[in-house]
């Protein structure tokens, strides 16, 4: 049976890691009738119609990224691959280049004959090192085949691709972190402007795009932009993967038309089968960790980059957390800052500071050692992080609080008062085991 | 930033690279137009070469790669996943993020913590065991979960847990 219809439709094919497999699918199809039928200027107004947006999380449109290269410029052109999938609550491009490395590389050649680069890097999380393998495995088919290198599929267009490993930092998901620890820096952000489109890697012009968005090309440029727009709104084209985690009955990715009612993706036996063990949904965090929940009554609002910015969140990387109505607002969101308290890079104070001091006062709060001034404090430290800091670390790390205190406010204010939360299913099953 | 430990001054004086190892890094370095870029490629073969990452192989990729010690030094503890000290045959690296924590993860670290006798960062007395809490390791789908080494243990709970305990030797 198909899991969707772009990405996921043959995710689930036997031995579609090898080339022989992929090609029998249409493999490289979009490559055959684009090198050397299409201008890359061609590539990039398809790309452009299809409107395409990136799916890393901030949903920026691909094609216009990929026009802002300069033409003329001397300097050597990168495209480089954000596979450093660390959005807490996202695990969809670990399964998309788990299955379908072949994808990731069709669309890495075409993204960098659009804009006019010979030489790819697909930087991987460190942890994902068996990705490494399966990705260099394929590499190494793809070069046989005279797919990758000096002279792809006979048209005189050169390409090299390599993999790149991190060795663990959040922040290396951020683009301009990322180049800088592909350059042999530690991971730490720089000021946009310039941005990488201008001077990235080396100082040179680099297109940086998330495996997703970079998945889609092959089959964008093979079916046109029209086509792509069969599927989801007029602002969000296309299908998104969503990664669904927490207690519901089928965790896992879904590839949804975008617009798909959160809903559906939740309740519908066609995706998740609602809940377990007969909980219900107190609120679900729709794009990765970094962006602010939505109580249980904004459930029909559509899964597209539009909707969830009326209600005050965005789509994100797809990474849809489900909390349930017996876990703890305060245990839930004293997790999310503890983790970007771990993951701040130290470079800017707001930052650094102001996850350390949200974390210490959501300890106190969970302890019942909070403060009347706390939940004040709390949302005050959030505000001065919130577009203060030096890259969007910061803006991750504040909006989940903002979220909370706007929707659970007096779940906050409960533990102040109570020195106890007011339903905590996690903490039951600690003291059972520390008894 | 990660949360290093205090860098240790023991490990062997001195290494280079044996003739495997050297091949790997020739290549890694030739993936790139700048030799820098292959400082990480290049820790983590020191890591696999040694099975942690020493002071002596910290000054061996600095002197490979022509940067002063010290750059590679704040490189090495920037990030979480080079060993700047010995860890055991077997490294339990439990997620504790909000998903895996939504199913069970926090009980499952007590658990491990009760069984082998070490919190986090310890490592068991036999040297079989070295258990570590980390951030979100994209499985949150399959949570809890755990990767031993660099491999992937989902739906993880007590009775798995025990049983693949007893498979690492």
């Amino acid at each position: 049976m198909s899991r969707g219809p772009l990405l996921f439709r043959d995710i689930d094919t036997p031995r579609l890691a090898a080339l022989e497999t992929y090609r029998g699918l249409g493999g490289y199809e979009a490559l055959a009738a684009t090198l050397g039928l299409k201008s890359p200027d061609e590539c990039i107004e398809i790309v452009k119609a299809s409107g395409l947006r990136g799916r890393g999380g901030a949903g920026f449109p691909c094609g216009l990224k990929w026009s802002f290269v300069p033409k003329n410029s001397p300097k050597p052109r990168y495209i480089v691959c954000n596979a450093d999938e660390s959005e807490p609550g996202t695990f969809k491009d670990r399964e998309l280049m788990e299955k379908n490395p072949h994808l990731l590389i069709e669309g890495m050649i075409l993204a960098g004959y659009a804009i006019g680069s010979h030489c790819g890097y697909i930087y991987l999380r460190g942890e994902f090192e068996y990705i490494q393998r399966i990705l260099d495995r394929a590499l190494a088919e793809a070069r046989s085949a005279g797919l990758v290198g000096a002279d792809v599929f006979g048209t005189g267009y050169a390409f090299e691709l390599h993999t790149h490993l991190g060795a663990g930092a959040y922040i290396c998901g951020e683009e301009t972190a990322l180049l800088s620890s592909l350059e042999g820096y530690r991971g730490q952000p720089r000021l946009k402007p310039p941005f990488p489109a201008v001077e990235g890697l080396y100082a040179c012009p680099t297109v940086v795009n998330n495996v997703e968005t970079l998945m889609n090309v092959p089959h964008i440029l093979k079916n046109g932009g029209a086509w792509y727009r069969q599927w989801g709104t007029e602002k969000s084209p296309g299908t998104k993967v969503l990664s669904v985690s927490g207690p519901v009955k089928r965790p896992g990715n879904y590839e949804i038309p975008l617009g798909l009612p959160l809903r559906t993706l939740i309740d519908s036996p066609e995706y998740c089968g609602g809940m377990r063990d007969g909980l219900k949904v107190k609120g679900v965090i729709p794009g990765g960790s970094s962006v602010p929940l939505l109580p249980a009554s904004e459930l029909d609002t559509g899964l597209d980059y539009e909707s969830m910015n009326a209600v005050g969140t965005f789509l994100g990387s797809g990474g849809v957390i489900v909390i349930d109505d017996h876990t703890c607002m305060v245990d839930a969101l004293w997790n999310i800052t503890r983790f970007y308290e771990h993951e701040s890079c130290g470079k800017c104070t707001p930052c650094r500071e102001g996850t350390y001091w949200m974390s210490e006062i959501l300890e106190r709060l969970e302890h019942g050692a909070g403060r009347e001034t706390d939940v004040a404090l709390l949302e005050d430290v959030a505000d001065n992080i919130l577009g203060k800091s030096f890259c969007a670390l910061g803006d991750a790390a504040a909006m989940p609080v903002q979220g909370m205190l706007k929707h659970f406010r007096a779940e906050f204010e409960y533990h102040v008062q109570h020195r106890r939360c007011l339903v905590n299913r996690r903490r039951q099953s600690l003291e059972e085991v520390t008894a | 930033m990660s949360h290093a430990p205090v860098m240790p001054l023991d490990g062997p004086a001195h290494l280079d690279w044996p003739q495997a190892a050297a091949a790997e890094v020739r290549e890694a370095i030739a993936r790139f137009p700048v030799a820098r870029s292959a400082v990480l490629p290049l820790l983590w073969i020191a890591q696999r070469t040694w099975g942690w990452v020493p002071p002596a192989a910290l000054r061996l990729v600095a002197s490979t790669l022509e940067l002063p010690e010290p750059e590679v030094f704040g490189i090495a503890t920037f990030y979480t996943m080079f060993n700047l000290r010995p860890i055991g045959r077997h490294h339990l690296q439990v997620c504790m993020t909000l998903s895996c924590s939504l199913m069970g993860a926090d009980r499952l670290f007590r658990h491990l913590e009760h069984r082998l006798g070490v919190g986090h960062g310890g490592t068991t007395a036999d040297g079989r065991f070295t258990l570590r809490r980390v951030e979100c390791l994209a499985a949150c789908g399959g949570g809890p979960c755990m990767q031993v080494g660099f491999d992937y243990h989902e739906n993880l709970d007590e009775s798995k847990v025990d049983a693949l305990l007893e498979a690492l030797k």
